[in-house]
């Protein structure tokens, strides 16, 4: 999942990178970093804002070890379904309970299917379905895609990915 | 002056034969001096240490085949040359006859050339250290990509690069069928029959259009350039029949067209199957072009596009390993 940090730190060295190892020691990949040094607050001290992606597992673990430092997170926001990918499925969609299909994805809490377009050619012929998935992050759109690949595969349906790059 | 025999005097056979004669002056200029001494088909074959012009075989082959008598065996015992071109027939499976060709003339101390994907795919390592223990070079540019030089590039080109990936479009036949099958909206069978007609797809379509042919270039280009020991039965490989007019037509309405994709990545995955591809995508190509993305850890991404077929397209990859050999 990806995850936004706000905070704020003292303005001295090396207090940046007490807040980062938290993140990094967790297995998090950090995304963007602003460090506002123009906008110190009253009392001297710089926001920050970190975005990182995370396992959802071990995001506990850093804010353990944050809050361990005694750093002061003012948020904490996560983002939700920001990595989307298009499908196509080509078979016999509709007999084979499309909505199973769907339900599988949108019940994992991490993805959903959120766009469907569906040609209904004559009956016993198969038909083709563009779906676009969406999820919380890389891993989990990964794991979404698992599992139409799966359901392709159990219920003789073809299945299209998008080119890598 | 470099004294050649050819083995196989099909389509690419007979391209070799024509440029070689047309490029004489040219390679004089470049200091070399090549010299036919040998030309072997299914049935018979030609010799003569003294060169037989090129043009002479391609007269014979317009009418039927080489003089019977001459056999392959022949040539290896009693011929001295230099280089050897091997350019028979595709067998996936055993790699034969050119894998017992190209052997033999590894082990006679020759450099060899061929245009085959069977041998490469059924030993490519064995070839390699065979050549490398008998001190000869084994070039086989033709084999992935026709006539476009993706093998030369990233030995030669992009030397200190590591490739973390490619992908392509390796089979020119499938290709064309899926860009008709989408710019007119008409079934693949129909495709198919045309595409027949054109000479563009074989009677039997089976290596091309169920990834076969795609997967075996994968795999010599998996050995070749990115060092994954793998072999076919490594690829996961689904083909481009269940591909339907609704599919083709929802995809494009969404931006979409669909390839037949060939990819290989660096963790040694391998795999071939129809891909959905963005409309302004280097990859989105129409007609029987073959096409090259990979990606390296230097030169960033690289995008190489070309003919993969052809008679003279693809006697030009030879051509080429025949002057990087010789000079
Ligand atoms: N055509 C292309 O555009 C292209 C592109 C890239 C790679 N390739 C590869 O290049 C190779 C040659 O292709 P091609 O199109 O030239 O094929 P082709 O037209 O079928 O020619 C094959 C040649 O090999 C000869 N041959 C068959 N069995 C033989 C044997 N046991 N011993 C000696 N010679 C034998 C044939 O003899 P006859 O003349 O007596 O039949 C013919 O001359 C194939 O491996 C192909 O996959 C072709």
């Amino acid at each position: 999942m990806r995850i936004t940090l706000d905070l704020e730190i003292k303005d001295v060295p090396g207090e940046l990178i007490k807040v980062l190892h938290p993140i990094s020691d967790h297995g998090g990949n950090i995304i963007s970093i602003v460090h506002n040094r123009d906008k110190s607050t009253p009392r001297g001290r710089v926001p920050v804002k970190i975005t990182f992606e995370i396992d959802r597992k071990l995001f506990e673990g850093v804010m353990r070890d944050l809050k361990d430092r005694e750093i002061d997170i003012i948020r904490v926001g996560e983002q939700r379904l920001l990595e989307k990918k298009t499908v196509l499925l080509i078979g016999h969609i509709v007999h084979t309970d499309l909505t199973d299909t769907i339900d599988r994805i949108d019940s994992t809490g991490f993805a959903e299917v959120v766009d469907l377009q569906l040609t209904m050619p004559d009956l016993n012929y198969p038909s083709a379905a563009l779906v676009t998935v969406s999820a919380t992050g890389k891993k989990e759109l990964g794991k979404a895609l698992e599992i139409l690949k799966d359901v392709g595969k159990k219920k003789k349906i073809l299945v299209i990915e998008p080119v890598e790059t | 002056m470099q004294r050649i025999v050819l083995v196989g005097c099909g389509v690419v056979g007979q391209g070799f034969l024509e440029i070689i004669s047309r490029k004489r002056n040219i390679l004089k200029r470049m200091g070399l001096d090549f010299r036919i001494v040998g030309v072997i088909d299914s049935s018979g074959g030609v010799i003569d240490e003294n060169g037989i012009d090129p043009l002479k075989i391609l007269e014979i082959k317009k009418r039927g085949n080489l003089p019977e008598g001459i056999r392959f065996e022949d040539v290896i015992n009693s011929v001295d040359f230099d280089i050897g071109i091997e350019v028979t027939p595709t067998n996936p499976d055993t790699g034969e006859p050119g894998l017992s060709y190209i052997k033999a003339m590894i082990e006679r101390g020759v450099d060899v050339i061929t245009s085959n994907k069977g041998p490469l795919i059924v030993a490519y390592k064995d070839l390699m250290r065979l050549a490398s223990k008998n001190g000869v070079q084994f070039k086989f540019e033709a084999t992935v990509g026709g006539a476009m030089p993706v093998i030369s590039l990233v030995e030669r080109s992009l030397a200190g690069n590591q490739i973390l990936s490619i992908e392509g479009i390796f089979n020119g036949t499938s290709n064309y069928i899926l860009s008709r099958m989408e710019k007119e909206l008409l079934p693949y069978s129909q495709v198919l029959l045309e595409a027949q007609e054109l000479g563009i797809a074989e009677k039997d379509p089976t290596f091309d259009v169920e990834g076969i042919d795609t997967a075996g270039k994968l795999v010599i280009l998996a050995n070749a350039i990115m060092g994954i020991d793998a072999g076919i039965k490594d690829v996961e490989i689904t083909g481009i029949t269940g591909i339907t007019t609704e599919a083709m037509d929802l995809a494009q309405r969404n931006g979409y067209a669909i390839r037949l994709i060939g990819e290989a990545n660096r963790e040694g995955q391998l795999k071939v199957s129809p891909k959905l591809i963005p409309r302004f995508h280097p990859l989105a190509l129409d007609g029987t072009l073959n096409a090259a993305l990979i990606q390296t850890d230097l030169a960033g991404e690289v995008f190489i596009i070309g003919r993969g077929a052809g008679k003279i397209e693809t006697a030009s990859a030879i051509l080429s390993d025949l002057i990087s050999i010789s000079t």
